[in-house]
């Protein structure tokens, strides 16, 4: 009963993810009727400048947020080490709540902030500026590279601080008896131990704003991101070409996902001896 | 045994001091954590190439004393000197101490030789790369772990692990090593084994070794002196003969060697010793311990007497110079090899532990529950202040 209950579960949560996987290698147009394998949407995919276009900006948007949530992520984990007491629990709460804080909320949050802060700081640009074409601020890459680092950089804080916490302190000890000042030790001793978990928390951010929809729809202002292209096609209809799309997306973040657990699952063996 | 030879060990003791320049030293030194007084308020001088324990149970300020030389910890009163120099303000890096972990404390990250190479590494100017190869291959080869430099440093064992921290500190040629329950994670043969090995090592290298136990065997086999802790004050400072023959209270002497205590109050005193009548009245006699403080008629004492001293007979053959006999049923034997332990029931004095060499006829041929005889000379056990 309860296997066949669980069958039912993952029936529903793949079925569909299997039927797009499988659609997107037919040979004809429709979206029902499997008539051959074939990779000519893959093909069709690979020349379509549109689609190319927003792939860039999905790369181009994931490395900036993920490698300014990582820098700042760690930096943060490995500053609140130190601190304790109410301010520690303040932090903690801050974290969490910006993990669990759903997509949707902070991107209207941070859609409201950003249009308000640029409305009134363009007022004060056109006011001061001393010729007559004042720069002007609006959304794009930075309102969603900001967005994304925002939210992932509390993904990295909580992974990097669990390697932290997990880290063996008699090692930083054995550096600083060995000769090395606080520079030397966390170059040498602390950034090799939680390189796996940097790392980890690098692609897991990359993967989070490679796939995400949600706040980029708000933020991402004139700019397609892969979600967002994806979407705006499927209201002209489901194409074979959606499902290379959505298949080779799926993939991408497969590997990723997989990467990172194998990085953090190695650092945790690595750790005991 | 007159009471002049127990004075020696404490005036060679002090000889080696004057003659060899303080290594290192506290001065008044007091470290606490939140209420805790972990150190409190302690000096000593550890001389130049010597062995040097600090023993006690966990909590006695041991560790703590360690971290203070390391520089691990800053005392929060007095100084801490190491080589004549004082070290207040001095950070960890910058102290001329290396230690061995009690984990080891290896970097997982590296290879072994670049675990050893770690120190010499740091150095600035830099050191050549053929300088750092040569030291750590030498070093290598002083711990007895030659051609292991690319060997990972979780594919070793306990031991080989161990003389890779062991070489890690050593090969910066420190003037203090510190070590930190070095041996407590290794099995008992192997313990014994790196034991020697440490003594040989501190021998050849002629550089000061501080070694934090809890395991008083060690203590004393391989130092040279040992300060015994309790509640972060040192109870006794003094070199391993010293601590066993003249301890200057109970808690030394329990701590170092084994001993039988009969608890009383003193009810006489004379200049080599005092009386001390237990609750059962029986009055015993025993000497003052060299080391130790004498008693005043009134207060709590304790009569010590290690197990070796007291001889054990066939009823009613017991040798007539002694200052008591007394008539008790074994309970308990253990055959421990090179002697053997009796636990001896005598009715006024509770029950006894008595250890007779293997050379001894009656250490074979006693059984438990047979009668025999006990006693002692006065002068063979210590009359101590009770804490």
């Amino acid at each position: 009963m309860l296997r066949a209950y669980s069958a039912l579960v993952y029936l529903f949560l793949y079925g569909p993810i299997a039927l797009i996987v499988l659609f997107s290698f037919n040979s004809g147009l429709s979206a029902a009727d499997f008539q051959g394998f074939s990779l000519r949407w893959y093909a069709r995919v690979a020349g379509n400048s549109l689609m190319l276009d927003a792939l860039r900006t999905s790369l181009t948007v994931a490395f900036s947020s993920a490698a300014l949530a990582t820098i700042m992520g760690t930096m943060a984990a490995l500053a609140l080490q130190r601190v304790k007491g109410p301010v520690r629990v303040i932090f903690d709460g801050l974290t969490y709540i910006a993990i669990m804080v759903p997509g949707i909320v902070i991107g209207i949050a941070t859609l409201i902030a950003l249009v308000t802060t640029f409305d009134a700081a363009n007022a004060v640009l056109a006011e001061i500026w001393p010729t007559d074409t004042p720069p002007q601020l609006h959304m794009g890459y930075g309102s969603i590279i900001a967005a994304h680092t925002l939210f992932s950089m509390a993904l990295v804080v909580v992974i990097v601080r669990a390697r932290i916490a997990g880290m063996d302190r008699s090692l930083i000890e054995a550096s600083m008896d060995l000769y090395a000042d606080p520079w030397a030790t966390f170059r040498q001793v602390t950034l090799p131990q939680l390189a796996p978990a940097i790392l980890a928390g690098f692609l897991l951010c990359f993967t989070f704003s490679f796939d995400d929809f949600v706040i980029a729809f708000f933020v991402a202002g004139p700019l397609n991101t892969l979600p967002i292209y994806v979407f705006s096609s499927i209201r002209r209809g489901v194409t074979p070409e959606i499902n290379a799309i959505g298949t080779a997306i799926m993939m991408f973040s497969l590997v990723m996902l997989f990467g990172a657990q194998l990085l953090l699952r190695r650092k945790s063996v690595q750790g005991k001896t | 045994m007159g009471v002049t030879s127990w004075t020696e060990p404490k005036a060679a003791a002090a000889a080696r001091s004057a003659s060899a320049p303080a290594d290192v030293e506290f001065r008044s030194v007091t470290k606490r954590f939140g209420p805790v007084v972990a150190v409190d308020d302690i000096s000593f001088e550890i001389p130049r190439g010597s062995f040097h324990s600090f023993l006690g149970p966990s909590g006695c300020g041991k560790t703590t004393s360690l971290r203070l030389i390391a520089g691990f910890e800053q005392p929060d009163a007095g100084e801490v000197a190491i080589g004549g120099r004082s070290m207040v303000g001095v950070p960890a890096y910058r102290r001329p101490v290396n230690m061995v972990f009690q984990h080891y404390a290896l970097f997982p990250h590296m290879n072994v030789a670049d675990n050893v190479g770690y120190g010499l590494r740091q150095a600035r100017p830099k050191l050549d790369r053929a300088e750092i190869d040569k030291r750590v291959a030498e070093t290598l080869e002083l711990v007895r772990l030659p051609k292991m430099g690319a060997r990972r440093t979780w594919e070793l064992s306990g031991g080989q692990q161990q003389r890779v921290a062991l070489a890690r500190a050593l090969v910066n040629r420190p003037t203090v090593l510190l070590l930190d329950e070095p041996l407590a994670a290794l099995d008992r043969k192997l313990r014994r084994d790196m034991q020697i090995e440490l003594q040989n090592l501190q021998r050849d290298v002629g550089i000061t070794f501080i070694l934090v136990t809890h395991d008083q065997e060690e203590a004393l086999s391989m130092s040279d002196t040992i300060a015994i802790m309790r509640d972060g004050r040192i109870v006794q400072f003094g070199t391993p003969q010293l601590l066993y023959d003249a301890p200057v209270n109970r808690y030394v002497a329990d701590f170092v060697g084994e001993s039988n205590f009969l608890a009383g109050k003193v009810t006489a005193t004379h200049t080599n010793g005092a009386s001390i009548t237990l609750s059962n009245g029986l009055a015993l006699k025993a000497r003052w311990s060299a080391a130790g403080e004498h008693l005043s008629v009134g207060e709590d004492g304790v009569i010590a007497v290690r197990p070796e001293v007291i001889g054990l007979w066939p009823v009613g053959r017991a040798s007539a110079d002694l200052d008591l006999r007394r008539q008790g049923q074994v309970r308990n034997r253990i055959y421990l090899g090179d002697h053997t332990e009796f636990s001896v029931h005598v009715p006024e004095l509770g029950e006894l532990m008595v250890r007779l060499p293997k050379s001894d006829p009656l250490a074979m041929s006693l059984q438990p529950g047979d009668m025999a005889e006990i006693g002692w000379r006065a002068d063979q056990a210590l009359a101590l202040r009770a804490t």
